[in-house]
């Protein structure tokens, strides 16, 4: 498996993902410079957590218009595998890749607490390690989480089976409080239309190591270097 | 600015009339306004330590694992492996009264810019906050803008931010204190310094353009405030975390180079402080040409420039020929570099501008003839002792705990730390209240460190000498706790006006009680930062010194932290007289800030330190806490509250009131969980410590030894009610 890990101005969470794809026994994936447009050979690019561009504008809407960002929109359409996590999704978002937008959270306040996440379907090749309805423990660190997309659109991802990870409480029910940052349908990631392309708010990543304080998030890791081992 | 140089302008600068007399001296001629401001800034308390410098000498500043101590941008310690840790701690406190959310960011870029400036990676930021009387109509915005400020920097820079302290006090209502410190890793080889060499080498800025903001913050932050202090606004620095972000990565990619000779960022005093100490340093000279400086406003003077303290800029020597390669790498990052200026072995600041000289003073006598103060002093009273009331308990253990645990000091603050990214980096391996020290283990390494700050001003204000002695401690006691070997620690000594005797008789009982409890523990402090007239209208904080300690675990595994499990003996380590003078029982239940703060006996200090850390690697513990603020059952309960477990106490000694046994303070005090008390009662013993079974966990409740139960879940409820009610107005 191929992993290419872009690099905006601002990514500040790369190093995580290149822990927890080296734990999850792939191949160390190899940095991409934001200024690149060469995706050739890759079967994933992750777009990884940070503050591109300082957030400024929107946050993710600078980051969209950046060089990588047509080449990512070409190796999505190709059929491609992409993985956006927090400042990646919202890029994913902005690029027009996936669909609604992320608000700020409903606290109008940074939250950066664990959170567990229900796996809504375990038949991709980001949650086949998982089991379908468990529930994960995972960080999350944002101000902008907060999922939100016309009824047309919710009803249609939710229709079609592309809610990937839901905010819930330990045993799995739907509960607001376990929602904190108001996220519609308590929606943490979806997927495109494919399955192939991930957003998700929080940081499975920063949980790949009992050490850390558990691997609740590695599955998603080994799944992923078992789904596209080459 | 045009201003005619007088006497009264000097005055006006923050230079006394002596001051002054010495600055025209040194020039042979009245300075010009830039070098005045030059003068002023050298000089200011901030900048030249002119009032502690004498005392500072007094703390013990070696060990063999310390590779540079005070005087560089930040300490520096051998961790193992090859590697050294890098670290500092530096307040911001008059910039976050004035402007809470911009004085605690910069503060938190300031600090982190003296760590990767000497080559190390920051992989984690503390900070230690003292707000005033929640119940003061500043305080709320106060605490909202500064944590705002530590998340909204701290943040977007990927730097976890995995610990630090909060209190409240009236004494702090309108000055609070926000004290950052950032710790580092780089390899014990190649750490960078600030001393410039090579006559002709190029002066090379990088970072940030230069604007009008922050000029003469360092002169602020030597002066008592006034009522006027909000029309300061304009010399508070405006911070900018992204281009920070770019800084950190660029400044470490042309470190990887052989490119540069010194770094030095510019932080109070911005350019002038920088040339001058990186050549001063050297024993050279330096030219600079303002018209090359990278410049955000038109039409700034030479004194806007040297006295700005934009943000996020820093000054380079370079190797000769080396500018293209580093204009490369700054450019990558999309930052402005320019060469400004070259090294001269004249041993003068010579400041060009448009073409004349604005500026051109001896670097030697600018240092060698600052002044330096041996201040009248005077020792505090000793507080009034508390009386008979303090032997009787009017509220009961149940209700005592219930207050402590949902007072401002002693309560959870989740809800501030869930606005702090800890976690990024993904090596964060004990968070905020999961443990005695923060625990964050280095990338690709088992290696880990532990930090913590501590100062308990209340026992400071009481008896400076011992509550100095006490935050030393306390900290070396944080680290054993996670079963960290202690280091070294940076200081960050917050007190009033040092022209007042009674305030230089705080600072120099305070820095006695440091240096003693650093040498018996061998912990030295190897940096530190003072802050002077923490004062608004003629009243001082409560003395403030701030330990900012480091320790280093060999395997990150071992770390213990304070959530218990079911099914364990707990069991008390050190001695316990009842000590209640200055605790928070007193203060809380009774409503007294009164008698000796507990006494410290640093040789049983360090004994049951190295007993803790021996039990917890021989793997016998499962979860340790060091005794602080409120005493044992406090402890208890946040032991239980941490891993939704509850305990069921015992009686304390038939000799001591319960309340002094379970809410007194004593000092050099642990409580450790292990599956077998009773073998741990035995090694104790031999081993000459004083130890107590005092309970064992399970179930959901907290029951006290009278028989009354409590809860988890109301214990929980009493202690989170605090931030959310206060801040959001709800919970």
């Amino acid at each position: 498996m191929r992993v290419g890990v872009v690099l905006f101005p601002g990514t500040n969470r790369e190093r995580d993902v290149l822990t927890a794809f080296v734990r999850a026994g792939a191949p160390r994936p190899r940095l991409i410079w934001h200024e690149e447009s060469d995706l050739a050979g890759l079967d994933l690019v992750v777009l990884p957590g940070g503050f591109s561009y300082g957030d400024y504008l929107r946050p993710g809407a600078m980051a969209a218009l950046s060089p990588v960002m047509t080449a990512v929109r070409a190796f999505a359409a190709r059929g491609g595998y992409v993985l956006g996590i927090c400042n990646g999704f919202q890029i994913l978002i902005e690029a027009g890749i996936l669909p609604g937008a992320l608000l700020r959270n409903v606290t109008l306040r940074f939250l950066a607490q664990d959170c567990h996440l229900r796996v809504e379907r375990a038949d991709t090749a980001f949650t086949r390690h998982f089991q379908k309805g468990a529930v994960f423990r995972a960080p999350m660190a944002h101000g902008d989480g907060n999922y939100f997309a016309d009824p047309a659109t919710l009803a249609r991802l939710e229709g079609e089976g592309l809610i990937a990870f839901r905010y819930t409480p330990p045993a799995g029910e739907l509960a607001r409080e376990a929602n904190p940052n108001g996220s519609m349908n308590h929606i943490a990631g979806i997927y495109s239309a494919n399955l192939r392309v991930l957003g998700l708010m929080p940081h499975p990543e920063d949980l790949v190591d009992p050490v850390i304080g558990g691997e609740d998030g590695l599955p998603l890791f080994t799944g992923l270097a078992e789904a596209l081992a080459a | 600015m045009s201003a005619a140089v007088t006497p009264e302008l000097a005055r006006a600068f923050g230079l006394n009339d002596d001051e002054y007399a010495r600055v025209q001296a040194i020039l042979g001629r009245i300075p010009s306004l830039t070098e005045l401001g030059i003068f002023a800034v050298m000089w200011s308390e901030h900048c030249s330590y002119k009032s502690s410098r004498i005392w500072l000498r007094k703390l013990p500043t070696e060990a063999p694992w310390v590779l540079h101590g005070p005087g560089e941008n930040a300490g520096v310690v051998a961790i193992g492996e090859g590697l050294a840790a890098v670290f500092k701690i530096e307040s911001h406190n008059h910039p976050s009264f004035i402007e809470p959310y911009q004085g605690a960011a910069t503060g938190v870029g300031g600090i982190l810019r003296d760590v990767f400036t000497m080559g190390a990676r920051p992989i984690a930021n503390l900070n230690a906050l003292r707000f005033g009387d929640p119940a003061h109509p500043l305080t709320r915005r106060i605490v909202d803008g500064v944590v705002r400020g530590i998340g909204g920097y701290g943040n977007c820079v990927g730097v976890p931010t995995v610990g630090g302290e909060i209190d409240f006090h009236p004494a702090y209502n309108t000055n609070p204190l926000v004290n950052a410190m950032t710790v580092g890793v780089a390899r014990a080889d190649r750490i960078f310094l600030s001393r410039a060499s090579g006559v002709g080498n190029p002066v090379v800025y990088v970072g940030a353009k230069t604007g009008r903001d922050g000029i003469h913050g360092a002169t602020m932050a030597s002066a008592e405030f006034g009522a006027d202090a909000e029309t300061k606004r304009p010399t508070v620095q405006i911070g900018d975390p992204f281009v920070e972000k770019l800084l950190i990565e660029a400044c470490l990619e042309l470190m990887e180079t052989d490119a540069i000779v010194a770094i030095q960022d510019m932080g109070a005093a911005g350019l002038t402080s920088s040339s001058v100490e990186m050549a001063g340093k050297g024993g050279l000279g330096i030219e600079l040409d303002l018209d090359r400086v990278p410049q955000r406003e038109t039409g700034m003077t030479a004194y806007e420039m040297m006295l700005s303290e934009s943000q996020e800029r820093m000054l380079m020597i370079l190797r000769p020929g080396r500018e293209a390669l580093a204009e490369r790498i700054f450019r990558k990052w999309g930052l402005d570099v320019a060469v400004i200026g070259r090294l001269t072995d004249t041993g003068r600041l010579v400041v060009r501008h448009q073409g004349r000289i604005e500026a051109d003073i001896p670097l030697g006598p600018l240092a060698t003839e600052a002044p330096v103060y041996d201040r009248p002093r005077q020792a505090p009273p000793p507080p009034p002792p508390p009386g008979e009331a303090a032997a009787q308990d009017p509220v009961g253990l149940a209700a005592a705990l219930e207050r402590l645990l949902a007072s401002p000091d002693r309560c959870s603050r989740a809800w501030v730390w869930h606005q702090y990214d800890a976690t990024v980096g993904g090596e964060t391996v004990k968070r905020p209240g999961a443990a005695d020290a923060a625990v964050v283990r280095i990338e690709g390494h088992l290696l880990a460190l532990a930090l913590t700050t501590d100062c308990a001003p209340r026992y400071c204000a009481a008896d400076p000498r011992l509550g100095g002695a006490q935050a030393v401690a306390e900290a070396w006691r944080n680290l054993c706790a996670v079963d960290a070997r202690p280091l070294a620690f940076t200081d960050n000594l917050n007190f009033g006006n040092p022209e007042k005797p009674e305030i230089m008789g705080q600072f120099a009982l305070a820095i006695e009680g440091m240096a003693e409890a650093a040498r018996a523990l061998d912990f030295p402090v190897v940096s530190g930062n003072v802050s002077f007239y923490n004062e608004t209208e003629g009243r001082a904080i409560l003395p403030t010194p701030v330990v900012g300690g480091l320790g280093v675990l060999e395997d990150a595994a071992q770390a213990r932290g304070i959530a218990l499990a079911p099914g364990l003996d707990l069991v008390l380590i050190g001695a316990t007289q009842g000590a209640l003078g200055q605790s928070l029982w007193l203060r809380e239940i009774l409503g007294l800030q009164a008698g000796a703060p507990p006494l410290l006996d640093l040789a049983a200090e360090r004994r049951c330190g190295e007993f803790v850390r021996a039990e917890i690697a021989a793997g016998r513990i499962a979860a340790s806490h060091d005794l602080s603020d409120g005493g044992l059952l406090i402890a208890v309960a946040e032991m239980a509250l941490a891993g939704n477990t509850g305990v069921s106490l015992l009686p304390g000694p038939a000799g001591l009131p319960p309340h002094a046994f379970w809410f007194g303070e004593d000092q050099g005090r642990y409580l450790l969980a292990t599956s077998d008390g009773a073998a741990l009662l035995a090694r104790a013993e031999a081993a000459g410590i004083a130890a107590r079974l005092i309970g064992r966990s399970g179930g959901r409740d907290l029951t006290l030894p009278e028989g009354t139960t409590i809860s988890l879940a109301s214990l929980r409820a009493c202690h989170e009610r605090f931030f959310p009610a206060f801040m959001e107005g709800s919970g």
